[in-house]
């Protein structure tokens, strides 16, 4: 009985495609998706950048049932789209820290990015407060795109990053809150 | 019961003022430095005069209390420690005469549960701790009934001083130091306030929470403890902005004993303010259990020590 219920949940994936650069070409892609039962989030059309091969990469977020995805893949393929990578969203949870000391002085930037290469996080949104200019006591509130279920591992990289730099980390309580 | 209270400070005077009521008899009351006793009552308001006017409770020695005829030794001496003396002491001697425990003092159960629970084995009497987590809350007897194995993690917000302060700096905007001298002027803080703000107290509860739902004994030095002294009160407007607040959470789980500020959502339910606690309880069959209150005080812990007597 659960394994029905988790495998017809509807969950977020993001489809990167290859398309010609022909009229309906877009359209033709869309429709196995719908055909699916799957809801369309959003289309990321780079008209700017072609492969080397000459196509124009797309990607796409949808919603769709956990049971359908794989059929809704072979569907788009059997249409003649080049997909190119299909998986569950990269980055499905979040998790905002604070950062409290010299945050600033320490480098910031270096900071984020150490997070971006060593957790499976992208900084979606930061907010810093420094009342006392940048060689105070300052605070940051970071918001981390993490891929689902890592976010322990996300936190981990922060709490590094914060020990090396001498930065008290404020950590959300997580694994209860939902329903609090 | 006949009741010998030792210990008068905030909780132990109440203990002894709200006895009667409660249909008990104080035996004997003792301080640090003195004590009186009487087998058929002591005249508590008078002791209690006498410990305003001269500092201590009456002239016989601190001992005499230990050696009085009662039936439950109330243990509400300040909490020590590592070996937890002379609170652990002060149990040993009751529970080697097969008396009941109940205490107020943290230490002997955070510092030294193993060797409480084998004097108990040893001994006719019984030890009870109700009152030294989460005040009048009834957080060990709730436990108790559903039974610990039930029971699988329990965190909270377990210290008054330490959630007065971060709620008055999130909806004042003050500083730290600023709010601090608040509260140490409105008697919320004491005039050393460390045991609070650097969240030793907050994890002595929780290690006596783990040492009663797990299967190993946990003391201080188990426990991964962080403070909120100098927290920077931009911290916590930036957790405002996002609709999340700061809490001292103490948490004691299959992962051990932790206690730290947290970011917790702003209207979410550990998000007490002033100097109310609340205990979550993550059931086995029956979900989420909070649990809140007052939890500090001198009538409020008295009302647990004595609901705890009841018990015996």
């Amino acid at each position: 009985m659960s394994d029905d219920a988790s495998s017809s949940e509807v969950q977020a994936y993001t489809v990167r495609l290859e398309l010609v650069d022909e009229p309906g070409e877009l359209l033709s892609a869309l429709e196995p998706i719908a055909e699916n039962g799957g809801n369309l989030l959003s289309v990321f059309h780079e008209r700017g950048s072609v492969t080397p091969r000459g196509h124009i990469p797309v990607e796409v977020d949808l919603e769709c049932p956990q049971d359908r995805f794989d059929a809704l893949v072979s569907d788009l393929r059997d249409a003649g789209v080049n997909v190119i990578r299909a998986g569950a969203e990269r980055y499905g949870e979040e998790v905002t820290v604070l950062l409290v000391g010299h945050v600033i002085e320490t480098d910031f930037s270096e900071t984020l990015s150490f997070i971006e290469d060593n957790a499976e996080a992208s900084v979606a949104d930061v907010s810093l407060s420094a009342p006392g200019g940048t060689s105070e006591v300052a605070s940051a509130r970071l918001r981390l795109a993490a891929e689902t279920g890592t976010t322990g591992e996300v936190v981990g990289t922060v709490r590094e990053v914060a020990e090396r730099k001498d930065l008290r980390v404020v950590e959300p309580l997580t694994e209860m809150e939902e329903s609090a | 019961m006949k009741l010998a209270v030792l210990g008068a400070g905030a909780v132990g005077r109440s203990v002894a003022e709200l006895a009667g009521e409660y249909g008990h008899r104080v035996t004997a009351l003792a301080d640090s430095t003195g004590a009186v006793v009487n087998a058929d009552g002591i005249d508590v308001a008078s002791a209690l005069a006498e410990k305003d006017d001269e500092d201590s409770v009456g002239e016989s020695a601190p001992e005499e209390a230990l050696d009085a005829e009662y039936d439950v030794l109330v243990e509400a001496t300040p909490t020590t420690l590592g070996d937890a003396q002379p609170g652990f002491g002060h149990v040993r001697s009751a529970l080697e005469r097969d008396r009941h425990v109940v205490l107020a003092n943290k230490g002997p159960v955070a510092e030294r549960y193993a060797d409480l629970r084998e004097l108990e084995r040893d001994s006719e009497g019984s030890v009870r701790f109700e009152a030294t987590v989460g005040g009048a809350i009834p957080v060990l007897s709730t436990i108790e009934d559903y039974g610990p194995d039930t029971i699988s993690a329990a965190r909270g917000v377990l210290n008054g001083t330490a959630n007065f302060v971060l709620s008055r700096m999130a909806a004042e905007g003050l500083g730290y130091e600023h709010v601090l001298a608040e509260a140490q002027d409105l008697g919320v803080a004491e005039a050393d306030p460390s045991f609070d703000v650097n969240g030793t107290d907050a994890a002595l509860k929780c290690v006596i929470l783990a040492n009663v739902l797990g299967d190993r004994e946990y003391s201080l030095d188990d426990a991964e403890v962080e403070g909120i002294a100098e927290l920077p009160g931009n911290a916590l407007e930036l957790a405002g902005e996002d609709g999340r607040t700061v809490r001292l959470i103490g948490e004691a789980g299959p992962d051990g004993v932790r206690v730290g500020p947290r970011l917790v959502p702003e209207n979410g339910t550990l998000a007490v303010s002033g100097t109310r606690n609340i205990v979550q309880l993550e059931t086995d069959h029956a979900g989420r259990l909070n649990l809140s209150g007052r939890g500090a005080g001198g009538p409020e812990t008295a009302t647990a020590v004595l609901a705890d007597v009841n018990r015996l």
